[in-house]
């Protein structure tokens, strides 16, 4: 590059980082945004044995759906207001204005939103898992279904997020948009963990999870991208 | 090819396109439905097994067919709308949506009219079930963020990108039969080598399959240029073509508004 010109080309990486870092800082800052999700993650899991039934037989059998059901609700609620303050601020307008790409943006966003909240809610899935009285060998596949499921559940309710974000409604019609896009994820991560219980190989569910995980990582940020720019015009 | 599709890019020659296939459309999926509903209901020889319940197969498997493919063009058409900027393609993934998602309920309520005698139950959680209810709630999706949005470009282009987005599923709805091989019947006429179906019951099937894609093609004509006409109607050729209208006694556009 002609060092005589102004510096206005960003490096791809700097940006990345600042973005990731800045994430870090404002969760940081505001951890209540952190710990609602989790406290809801938490209650809604607590509903079940009172609703269904506590004898340990019945919540042996549901625990990994519920907790993933859970998992999957609170990931809502992550997602929800993913975008909304940079909508508002105007943060969007900048990163258009960018001469990096907006999806590279999105997502380093992502990633810290993953960071963030996901690992979190992975931390607190044994304790969960002990509460709905799961057998301890189907624990660390249920850790490896969340490791793997949650950050595809991120990245497809972003993109809903992305396109209600200059509505006011949020939730309601989020969740309509994005839970039929969730239940490929909670079928192949519950049929993992059922396998997983049974003693057998889990891999098959394993590398379809994967794969899942790698287009939703490969095409989000390009749709979140192209989501955003139409509601900002 | 270029420059023979170009100008339906334009609104005036889209919408003039539309209602010029519309009649055509429209005696074609009566011809067939007729033909094929009379035949498959009436003619065609009864199932070994399933008896006479099997005949509503004649309006189960062209809806469920329809459902899928009418998801897939709303896709496409939403991909050409946001790479090419082509309004009317954006417009036709609303047109489409409402129609899919009728075919989507019809497969559905079909479905499990036929589930009962056969299977004993109204509804299984058998994964191309589950797969087809998915696609009703896409559906149902698609419309809700449509209507959300008060600046009507934004929300056709949400739309789309929605639209594209939940294509996904249809692949997963396509071979779910194979991966998890459940209750549910494995496909038996899309077997190219020899289908598993007689052929006096497979002709009435593949009339009223041709015959609902008509019913599709003609009432998404009807809505897209309805929704063409009210996207541009403060635009001269529709002031134009309203006055050519009202001059005549029958005011056909007025008409055609209040039909959707």
């Amino acid at each position: 590059m002609n060092s005589n010109l102004p510096q206005a080309q960003l490096s791809y990486w700097i940006a990345f980082k600042a973005i990731f870092v800045r994430e870090l800082k404002l969760a940081w800052q505001k951890p209540s945004q952190i710990i609602q999700p989790m406290v809801f993650f938490l209650i809604v899991v607590t509903l079940f044995p009172l609703g269904i039934s506590p004898a340990p037989k019945t919540l042996q059998m549901i625990g990994p759906g519920v907790i993933w059901i859970a998992a999957l609700l609170a990931i809502m609620l992550v997602v929800d207001r993913l975008f909304r303050q940079d909508y508002q601020e105007g943060t969007i307008e900048a990163w258009l204005l960018s001469t990096v790409p907006m999806s590279l943006l999105v997502g380093a966003k992502l990633l810290a939103a993953w960071f963030i909240s996901c690992s979190v809610l992975l931390l607190i899935s044994p304790v969960l898992a002990l509460l709905m009285n799961v057998e301890s060998q189907v624990i660390p596949a249920l850790m490896l279904s969340l490791l793997i499921g949650t950050p595809i559940l991120l990245f497809v309710g972003a993109i809903g997020n992305a396109l209600t974000v200059s509505l006011n409604q949020g939730g309601v019609l989020l969740s309509l948009l994005v839970l039929p896009l969730y239940i490929p994820v909670l079928i192949f991560a519950t049929s993992l963990i059922e396998a997983a219980s049974f003693n057998m190989d889990y891999s098959g569910q394993l590398a379809i999870l994967i794969s899942m995980l790698l287009v939703s990582c490969f095409f989000a940020p390009v749709a979140i991208a192209a989501a955003l720019k139409n509601t900002v015009n | 090819m270029w420059k023979w599709l170009h100008p339906y890019a334009k609104a005036e020659t889209a919408y003039n396109l539309c209602y010029r296939l519309l009649p055509y459309f429209s005696w074609l999926a009566a011809i067939t439905l007729i033909a094929g509903s009379i035949w498959g209901l009436l003619y065609a020889p009864s199932d070994y097994q399933q008896g006479d319940s099997f005949r509503i197969i004649y309006f189960h498997v062209p809806t469920a067919i329809w459902s899928m493919g009418a998801y897939t063009s709303m896709a496409i058409c939403g991909l050409i709308g946001i790479v090419w900027q082509i309004k009317n393609a954006e417009l036709a993934v609303y047109a489409m949506a409402p129609v899919g998602a009728a075919f989507t309920f019809l497969a559905l309520v079909t479905g499990a009219v036929w589930g009962k005698p056969m299977w004993g139950a109204w509804w299984v959680w058998d994964a191309r079930l589950t797969s087809e209810l998915i696609l009703l709630f896409l559906y149902l999706g698609v419309i809700a963020l449509y209507n959300s949005f008060e600046d009507k470009r934004t929300a056709a282009r949400a739309a789309s990108i929605l639209a594209i987005v939940g294509v996904v599923n249809v692949p997963i709805i396509h071979y779910s039969v194979e991966w998890w091989n459940t209750l549910h019947q494995g496909a038996s006429i899309t077997k190219f080598d020899k289908p598993s179906i007689s052929p006096d019951m497979l002709w009435p099937l593949l009339l009223n399959i041709a015959g609902f894609l008509f019913i599709f093609a003609a009432i998404v004509c009807l809505r897209l240029a309805n929704q063409i006409l009210i996207n541009d109607a403060r635009r001269p050729w529709v002031k134009a073509l309203v006055e050519q209208s009202s001059t005549e006694s029958t005011s056909s556009v007025k008409g055609k508004h209040n039909a959707v």
